[in-house]
């Protein structure tokens, strides 16, 4: 049992603060288990979301000592503790209360991108035959938990503010996901380079680091989807082929 | 004056966003209604994400002597014979076309070396028929319905909360409830109301479930009038963490002890070994060397005790926590590391066969299960019990009220088995939707009167108005929550008993007198404290219709153990135990007669026999 001092930002939409709570924490406690201990004990309304704890339902999304996190995850003995913890809302979103923010533009950024378009069945009974190994890249854009800190720490959202014209890493991984179904018919390659501003991510790589669920953003969705787009739009000798190609 | 709110006018509100609502949601779309979706967190969060091991539905792409026929049996075996047989005989029809049909909406599933979705073996079930995504279908499962329904023209209402349901007569006819982030109060009226709202689990102390697992479906549905099945059958775990406090009650995969994995007690004594159950003697080993052997894919060798059914190696636990020998968190040892004595270079055996379990004690627990043992305990895992419904339609005894998955009843009888819920959540989510549709079509909508909304705006806003009246000694919705949850986790848990029980009604009764004091501080603005003095109203419901079902059955099967009945009773075993709330408002108990199987599927069961 040690004595702890967590600094948590406390506050609405019109403005806050941060207010320091000192509790008894012992071995094994993450974050989370603080916060609901402070909610039990000394601030019934402290507005926080969670449901699974366990890593898997992606709800509690925060920022600890300003690295953005999932409170779940975040064992005590992973921070220095021998001064105030800091947690903080997702600052790339508007505040509702406290820890709690309003991530609503991700669910309607999700409704503009074109539905899963799956190929005529192979098979007559109505089903499809794929390979464990063309699946496999596929799966891994799927394991997203859409705890959206890839949303939270990417520039052109958090400083840039480019909510209306970038769809962010979150959902070109969404993106990806459907491109790369082996399955799927759809092209969503003019709406990437057009409205969605896949020209808008310069690669730093950050959304691939805060990933909890260690998806490789970066390199595996967005830099192939990124390829796509310059051979379909800025290839020459694609561009060519496609005036002179013979018609049939 | 009249309380301020907005109304919605729906043809089918579904409240609930896990697997059973959304597939719900999705289907009386399509049959061309305006739906509604209710849920209290976010969508894609429910607790749903959580199931890892798949989902049942014999489609023998892996064992081609697989068929609906053997899977009925399964179920009907694991539930102990007390199930809904049309339910158990629905869900084993239908539940490969759901499957099939998630993959036409964009799920991945693992794949045959022929290119077909590959199947698991589970307990129960007697060929491999999970289907799976690694260890995460529940995540697959969530995100497929909610990708595929976001363009389905359902309005979708997260982080709100369903209240109360308003009634017309006997008829369910809409709802009422608040949004979480302003605390505004919603009226919707719907003609028809699909309950999806999932388990009780934070009755308990010690749980796998999340805030939101507080029984409101089954007690929004009492409280309309509605009859509850089975609330006896509660399904714990053998194997959740106890430590650290921030994990009591994650699941322990049962792989754990499927690789040799064994229990032991503070003493270092495998105990499991005390405790053979008559029934399973001849085919389980006495000896851990044969016990061993049989991990290793031996099949000349018999199981180890630790291998025997889930709610019997839970009990076992329990005895020997109770006695004293348990381990310092309040647990038992698991132990896989102890293999090293047996096999060379067994710390990258154990992370080759049991890397989700490796990582998720190295992450939470900082404790390498290839060193040393690991802390568990039995852990509230799922409700049987539920919704009284009828097999076809979904729908309760109360007209236009339907209840699909974990907060319905009958599918799973006395017990379910790992990978029938994820089935049953689309079998019966996609019927709950489609006959809700179709009773919204055939009926015109109801009328709510004002003085019933105006009666559940007060009754939600009570928990102020104590606190404004300075309330001296009254505490809040916090204390009040983990005092019930530890008296029902000691006298209403894993092993039942007479007395225990009629303590835990008496409590339930000071227990309701404290929540009907409870002091809420701040505003209606996302106010925690708020929600959960609000939901301890569903939890002292279904507390109550969980210790009096309990009491009543005077035996033992499945989720169920009276030390007092320790042995199966055939008269008891006849008959469902039914609550519903009385002409004078209390819970009211009746013994309902087994439903008689058909001819044809008696005869099922007794060739899978």
């Amino acid at each position: 049992m040690s004595t702890v001092t967590f600094r948590i930002w406390r506050g609405d939409a019109d403005g806050g603060k941060l207010v320091d709570y000192t509790t008894e924490v012992s071995e094994g406690m993450v974050v989370l288990d603080v916060v609901h201990k402070i909610q039990a004990e000394q601030a019934n309304d402290l507005a926080c979301r969670w449901n699974c704890k366990a890593g898997k339902c992606g709800s509690c999304s925060a920022e600890i000592n300003g690295v953005p996190r999932l409170m779940c995850m975040t064992r005590l003995d992973m921070i220095p503790i021998d001064k105030p913890v800091t947690i903080e809302p997702m600052r790339t979103f508007p505040s509702i209360r406290d820890l709690a923010t309003d991530v609503s533009w991700n669910f309607r950024v999700k409704t503009k991108i074109k539905k899963f378009k799956p190929r005529a069945p192979d098979a007559p009974d109505g089903t499809w035959r794929m390979q464990q190994e063309d699946v496999d890249r596929v799966q891994e854009f799927r394991k997203c938990i859409e705890c959206f800190l890839c949303q939270d720490v990417c520039h052109v959202l958090r400083e840039h503010h480019k909510h209306e014209e970038f769809i962010g890493p979150r959902f070109l991984v969404y993106t990806a996901a459907l491109e790369m179904h082996p399955l799927d018919t759809e092209d969503r390659l003019p709406e990437l380079k057009q409205s969605q501003g896949i020209g808008f991510c310069n690669i730093t790589k950050c959304c691939t680091k805060v990933c909890p669920e260690n998806i490789t953003i970066t390199d595996n969705a967005i830099i192939p989807l990124k390829e796509r787009v310059v051979d379909e739009f800025y290839d020459p000798l694609g561009w060519l082929w496609k005036i002179i190609r013979p018609k049939s | 004056m009249a309380t301020n709110y907005e109304t919605f006018e729906y043809d089918v509100l579904v409240i609930g966003a896990g697997g059973a609502g959304l597939r719900a949601a999705i289907e009386a779309s399509a049959a061309g209604v305006k739906v509604g979706l209710v849920c209290k967190s976010l969508l894609g969060k429910a607790h749903t994400v959580m199931a890892e091991g798949g989902m049942a539905a014999a489609m023998g792409n892996v064992d081609d002597r697989d068929n609906w026929k053997v899977h009925f049996a399964d179920t009907m075996r694991g539930g102990q014979y007390v199930n809904n047989w049309r339910m158990a005989e629905l869900h084993a029809k239908e539940a490969p076309a759901r499957v099939h049909e998630l993959e036409a909406w964009g799920a991945v599933f693992d794949r045959t070396k022929d290119g077909k979705i590959l199947q698991r073996n589970f307990g129960g079930h007697r060929y491999p028929r999970l289907a799976h995504v690694g260890d995460r279908t529940g995540l697959e499962m969530i995100r497929t319905l909610q990708d595929h329904g976001i363009h389905q023209g359902i309005t979708v209402h997260m982080e709100w909360t369903i209240v109360t349901l308003l009634k017309d007569g006997d008829r369910v006819v809409g709802a009422f409830g608040y949004d979480r982030e302003r605390g505004r109060f919603k009226i919707f009226k719907a003609k028809a109301v699909v309950l999806a709202s999932g388990g009780l689990g934070r009755a308990y102390r010690i749980t796998s479930n999340s805030w939101e697992g507080t029984g409101d479906g089954h007690s929004l549905a009492y409280h309309a009038g509605a009859e509850l099945l089975d609330m006896e059958y509660i399904q714990f775990h053998p194997t959740g963490m106890v430590w650290p406090p921030s994990v009591m009650g994650l699941l322990v995969t049962e792989g754990v002890r499927g690789e040799g994995g064994v229990l032991r007690n503070k003493d270092g004594k495998r105990f499991m070994f005390d405790d053979i159950p008559d029934n399973y003697k001849s085919q389980t080993s006495t000896d851990p060397e044969e016990g061993w052997r049989y991990t290793q894919g031996d099949k000349s060798a018999r199981r180890p005790p630790e291998l025997l059914t889930r709610d019997h190696v839970a009990r076992c636990i329990n005895r020997e926590v109770k006695a004293g020998r348990g381990s310092p968190h309040g647990g038992v040892f698991l132990d896989i590391s102890w293999i090293k004595e047996k096999i060379p270079n067994a710390a990258e055996h154990i992370k080759k066969k049991l890397p989700s379990m490796y990582h998720q004690f190295m992450q939470l627990a900082n404790l390498d299960i290839t060193k040393e043992p690991m802390e568990i305990g039995p852990t509230t895992h799922y409700m049987m019990g539920g919704v009284r419904v009828d097999g076809d339609t979904q729908m309760s005894t109360v007209p236009g009220l339907f209840a699909a998955g974990e907060c319905a009843a009958g599918l799973h009888g006395a017990n379910r088995l790992g990978g029938n819920s994820l089935s049953d959540l689309l079998v019966f989510g996609k019927r709950a939707g489609e006959f809700a549709a179709k009773y919204a079509k055939e009926n015109s909508a109801g009328q709510v009167s004002d003085a019933q909304i105006e009666a559940a705006a007060r009754e939600a806003l009570e928990p102020f108005e104590h606190s404004s009246a300075g309330n001296a000694g009254a505490e809040g919705p916090y204390q009040v929550q983990h005092d019930l949850q530890s008296m029902m986790q000691e006298l209403v848990g894993i092993v039942r008993r007479d007395d225990e029980m009629t303590l835990a009604l008496e409590g339930l009764r000071r227990l309701r007198d404290r929540a009907s004091k409870t002091l809420v501080y701040g505003n209606r603005e996302y106010n925690p404290g708020w929600h959960t003095a609000l939901d301890l109203k569903h939890l002292l419901t279904v507390s109550e219709a969980i210790t009096r079902s309990a009491l009543d059955r005077k035996e033992s099967r499945g989720g169920h153990f009276r030390e007092d009945f320790p042995n199966k009773d055939a008269e008891a075993g006849k008959v469902n135990t039914v609550v519903f709330k009385g002409t004078d408002g209390s819970m009211q108990l009746r013994r309902q007669p087994v439903s008689d199987m058909p001819q044809e599927l008696k005869q099922v069961v007794e060739e899978m026999k």
